[in-house]
């Protein structure tokens, strides 16, 4: 079964913009997979910022898909930022064995464009997990 | 607050597909939130649920969850009871090892879900299938309810 992701991947000029939003189920994170790392190979983006601030948990199957785009991107020259991790998943991510060392972060999505010297105004307040 | 009588008490959910482990993780959610449960616990019994749930579906062929809102003699708690008809789990002490997968999991599934949880229970019926229990109370006495 073939399913899209319905997440829109935005190129904002090399440098590609995902948000979560609410839920992702299980077919959805594997079809998000698929798309991002092919949009990267299609537009030869440099980054990646994936914005989880709207997730209320991350379970171990949403943690290996994410550790995976990140690794695939890597493999595709670009570099994977995860922003706005909520404090509770961060802590039950951590009891739950699974710290995703090669998973780079970033508090905002302003810091995270930063590091790849795009400058977004008013633009991180998303991430900085209000409830 | 809702009224003590007017609380869902039991709650029975189909584990057939995918989709079935959005509605469990919702179901879990909104009765903890209920049950008075902090965001942190709220997040940690959501995310076992999850766990278990998937479980379910991937090693068990499906089955269902049953959520049960508790009264403890310190306040209010949840019981998630995630029952299945596959082959049960032979060697419960090797599934519980971090970087255990039968699947295609990190393998943190069964023991990383102990961790999020008070209580935590692996049975093997005698009608066959996996029978695995999480609960936790929206007060935290782990020293008494832990397992």
């Amino acid at each position: 079964m073939t399913t899209h992701s319905s997440i829109p991947v935005l190129d904002l000029g090399g440098l590609l913009l995902v948000t979560i939003q609410g839920e992702l189920p299980d077919d959805a994170a594997v079809a998000l997979q698929e798309e991002v790392t092919e949009t990267i190979s299609r537009t030869g983006a440099r980054g990646l910022i994936i914005d989880i601030g709207s997730l209320e948990m991350v379970d171990s199957f949403l943690a290996r898909v994410l550790a995976e785009v990140a690794a695939a991107s890597r493999l595709l020259a670009a570099r994977a930022v995860l922003v706005g991790m909520r404090p509770a998943v961060a802590i039950t991510l951590v009891e739950l064995g699974l710290t995703l060392p090669g998973l780079a972060t970033a508090r905002t999505l302003t810091e995270a464009a930063a590091g790849f010297g795009v400058s977004i105004e008013h633009a991180g307040s998303r991430g900085q997990g209000e409830t | 607050m809702i009224p003590e009588r007017e609380r869902v008490e039991l709650v029975h959910l189909p584990i057939r597909e995918d989709t079935d482990l959005t509605v469990i993780r919702h179901q879990v959610r909104s009765l903890a939130r209920l049950a008075g449960f902090g965001l942190v616990q709220q997040t940690k019994l959501v995310t076992a649920a999850s766990e278990l749930a998937r479980n379910t579906l991937l090693h068990g062929g499906g089955g269902e969850a049953e959520i049960r809102v508790l009264d403890g003699p310190d306040g209010p708690g949840l019981r998630v009871v995630f029952t299945d008809s596959g082959p049960g789990i032979p060697d419960v002490e090797r599934a519980l090892q971090d970087g255990f997968s039968t699947a295609n999991g990190l393998g943190m599934g069964l023991g990383g879900s102990k961790r999020l949880v008070q209580e935590f229970r692996i049975e093997n019926p005698p009608e066959g299938g996996a029978r695995v229990t999480i609960a936790s109370w929206s007060a935290s006495f782990p020293a008494r309810y832990g397992v």
